[in-house]
């Protein structure tokens, strides 16, 4: 019986030769992987090792360091219960990604999140149009440079006398 | 000695069978009993509000229980919980559909000025974009700030003035 542990290791062993670093943190494996290698690496973690459930796409700003975007994905076993993280880099300059939607149907709507929210553009995503914001949103408001309080309103404000 | 035509004789109960008050304090009065809120509820403070409007605290012994779902037969709009920039053109779009006369209560600190939502989300108070005619601070409110608050919208409404014809009709 493969436990979830050993599933991490055998994993990891496969992997290790196509990512940059591995480690394991809070019980989760981790990965970083050169942009190139990304959807390889994600269809043999799909169909080698059975990680079927696409949790989520996110982005992390660092604004000091080049390059500037980390994009963090999460993938789940629900035969073995346990999690892999993947991480990968990204130039401010040409922050683009291969998409996962032919691996995962899932991914299409949380790409489009991370792209209104973070700016980064999933190549062969076809459909990134605005999902929690809306249509002529200029910026966007989880990077770091966004300032904190500029507002966009839809609805031009009153002239409110005090 | 000639005919007297009798007197008819006064109906006791006929003396207090009509009175007289001013037209804007009896059009006042029958208004603020007959609050028929609109509750346009989007966050946490809606476990409030269906406290407060439940039997426990029981808003129905103000006349203002009877929540309408349509903005047509509404004359309270009660805004509970955050507003986003992409809500902000449906309430927009609510209060210009309810008919006159019609009042406004911001009810939560989300409503009165977006709370701690100071970002690129959230619209920073609803009389940015509608005027509002009574603020309900608390995070969520206490149902007796939400009672005391509907007592102070019926005496603004029992004190304003009610033109039956208005300048729009």
């Amino acid at each position: 019986m493969i436990t979830g542990e050993n599933l991490l290791d055998r994993v990891q062993a496969s992997l290790g030769a196509q990512a940059l670093e591995t480690g394991m943190a809070h019980g989760i494996l981790v990965l970083q992987v050169e942009p190139e290698s990304l959807v390889a690496v994600v269809g043999r973690l799909k169909q080698e090792f059975g990680f079927d459930l696409f949790l989520d796409v996110t982005a992390v700003d660092w604004p000091q360091r080049r390059p500037r975007f980390d994009v963090v994905y999460h993938f789940y076993s629900t035969r073995d219960f346990v999690r892999v993280r993947l991480k990968t880099r990204v130039e401010e300059a040409d922050p683009t990604v291969d998409t996962l939607v032919p691996l995962y149907g899932s991914a299409r709507y949380m790409e489009r999140e991370c792209h209104e929210m973070y700016g980064i553009r999933f190549r062969g995503n076809d459909d990134l149009r605005p999902l929690l914001l809306y249509e002529g949103f200029i910026g966007h408001p989880l990077r770091k440079d966004y300032p904190k309080q500029q507002e966009q309103p839809l609805v031009p404000y009153r002239d409110v006398k005090p | 000695m000639s005919a007297t035509t009798p007197v008819p004789r006064q109906d006791k109960s006929a003396a207090f069978e009509y009175l007289t008050t001013r037209k804007d304090e009896f059009v006042g009065w029958a208004r603020k009993f007959s609050l028929f809120p609109y509750p346009f509820v989007t966050a946490c403070c809606a476990m409030e509000f269906m406290s407060v409007s439940s039997t426990l605290y029981d808003t129905d012994r103000f006349g203002a229980a009877l929540p309408r779902f349509t903005p047509r037969q509404s004359d309270l709009l009660m805004v509970v919980g955050t507003v986003s920039h992409k809500q902000a053109p449906i309430l927009r779009k609510v209060y210009e559909q309810m008919c006159e006369p019609k009042w406004v209560i911001a009810f939560g600190v989300c409503a009165t000025s977006g709370g701690f939502y100071q970002n690129y989300a959230a619209l920073p108070g609803i009389d940015k974009i509608i005027p509002v005619d009574l603020y309900i601070p608390g995070c969520p409110p206490r149902p007796e700030m939400v009672i005391d608050g509907i007592m102070k919208l019926q005496d603004k409404i029992a004190c304003e003035r009610h033109p039956i014809i208005n300048k729009d009709f």
